[in-house]
């Protein structure tokens, strides 16, 4: 599925980021932890649940001026879709909302 | 084969021995750590500091119940303040809506609760006391909380038919993964063997019904089956490796490479009170032991496999063979399988015979 630009990730209940003071960045998940940097790390940290996929392609269109745009946008919508496949995101607003177990 | 000392990834605390549950296959040691002898707030709180400074990512708190301690949700905070992934295991016994408040402010982040069956009936024979009804209750309460819930079903001979039944509990609960394990042998399961083992036509069945189940669920909700090792072609690569990922410790502070390692004639462990994590899981003994690839027999150290199962599970080796250090008879290749076959066939043929109901040997509470 690709996501939908104007839905809101956020971290799947029981996935989240280890702290920053740590020395590598972590995505913990139930029965798995993945190690995260660079271009991975900066979308994780804006899946907030208030930043739209909108919004995130354009903070790293920013952050990353350098690369081709479409490029940026491309690599994130693949990226967040891999992230829900594995259950670590949800999309609030969005078709595939499944937050339904959360307050 | 490296050399080098692998990074510990997860520590499972095994905080008490103290269980409301008298699971027949539970995997505790025959010889339980007793109540007096269980380390204090304090040192576990060291502990997870010190596990989270050599690497260890996730804290895995189980038991006996972990919730028969008083501390548990101090012990949550203080786990997720060091920097780790607290996930708690239970029976759900010990827990009413406040205190799984509590453990949610705390920061769990996991919850897996056991089911014994699908059933009342069932689940109280097999954990030899009424458990079913509290289990369903606290289901219910974790479908009102922001936490990740996994179902854990323990599966043998006399449940194995349930298996639609625990599905659909599954499936009408919050939960977000399933685990039907069947149940491995050692501990209290190795004394109950012969009458938990299921027969060879029974675990096909349940193979098949579970490659249906994840397939109509993809997505939605992750199914894992697990099967007995005696079923098994190639044995599992037990913690992942002895020594290669995890570290367990004991209510009393003994840090194992594994649930059952102390089983294992000459086997010396470090405490917690007497050397720091770090050093322990590099340089102890116990951790050295059966590390990598050296200690292998011939057959294990020649095998493409060697460094994905590790030769399979030293306690199961030695429980079967009465050498630690031997192929994991599991293994289709080992030249001790006939003894995993006669264990196998006798279960079979007894499957034949009249049904009695088994004499328990049922795991008691410790002082």
């Amino acid at each position: 599925m690709t996501p939908e630009l104007s839905s809101r990730p956020r971290m799947a209940v029981g996935c989240r980021l280890n702290e920053k003071k740590q020395p590598s960045r972590v995505l913990h998940m139930p029965e798995k932890a993945l190690r995260v940097s660079g271009p991975s790390l900066e979308i994780i940290e804006r899946c907030d649940g208030r930043r739209t996929v909108q919004e995130i392609i354009s903070e790293l269109q920013k952050l990353y001026s350098k690369a081709e745009p479409q490029k940026v946008a491309a690599d994130i919508l693949e990226y967040l879709a891999r992230l829900h496949a594995q259950r670590a995101l949800d999309f609030i607003g969005g078709e595939t909302d499944r937050s339904a177990n959360a307050k | 084969m490296t050399s080098a000392v692998p990074t510990p990834l997860a520590l499972i605390a095994e905080l008490t021995h103290r269980c409301p549950l008298h699971c027949v296959y539970c995997s505790n040691p025959l010889e339980m750590a007793q109540r007096a002898d269980e380390l204090s707030t304090e040192t576990w709180t060291r502990v997870f500091r010190e596990a989270a400074a050599a690497g260890v990512l996730q804290a895995d708190f189980t038991g006996g119940e972990p919730l028969a301690r008083s501390d548990t949700v101090d012990l949550v905070r203080v786990a997720r303040a060091a920097g780790l992934y607290v996930n708690l295991i239970t029976s759900g016994l010990p827990l009413d809506e406040a205190r799984l408040d509590e453990l949610v402010q705390a920061g769990i982040d996991h919850i897996q609760l056991s089911f014994q069956g699908a059933t009342e009936e069932s689940a109280n024979e097999f954990s030899g006391t009424k458990s079913h009804a509290q289990k369903l209750r606290v289901l219910d309460w974790l479908k009102r909380r922001r936490v990740a819930v996994t179902l854990n079903f323990v599966i043998h001979r006399g449940n194995i038919h349930q298996l639609a039944e625990m599905l659909a509990l599954a499936e009408s609960s919050c939960a977000g993964r399933i685990e039907f394990a069947n149940v491995q042998y050692y501990g209290w399961a190795f004394s109950n063997r012969e009458n938990l083992l299921p027969t060879r036509e029974q675990l096909d069945r349940s193979v098949e019904f579970m490659k249906h189940a994840q397939e109509r669920l993809r997505g939605r909700m992750q199914v894992e089956y697990v099967v007995p090792d005696y079923y098994a072609k190639y044995p599992k690569a037990c913690m992942g490796g002895w020594g290669q990922k995890m570290i367990l410790i004991t209510p009393n502070g003994d840090v194992l490479p594994c649930h059952a390692a102390r089983i294992i004639p000459g086997m010396q462990f470090e405490n917690v009170k007497s050397g720091s994590i770090r050093d322990i899981w590099e340089n102890s003994e116990a951790f050295r032991k059966f590390r990598g690839t050296e200690w292998m027999p011939e057959l294990c150290k020649s095998c493409d496999r060697r460094e994905r199962d590790f030769g399979g599970c030293r306690c199961q080796a030695f429980l079967l063979t009465g050498d630690a250090a031997a192929t994991d008879p599991v293994c289709s290749l080992a030249p001790q399988r006939s003894i995993v076959d006669a264990v196998v066939a006798a279960a079979n043929d007894a499957a034949e015979k009249p049904l009695v109901k088994p004499n328990w040997l049922y795991r008691p509470n410790p002082a």
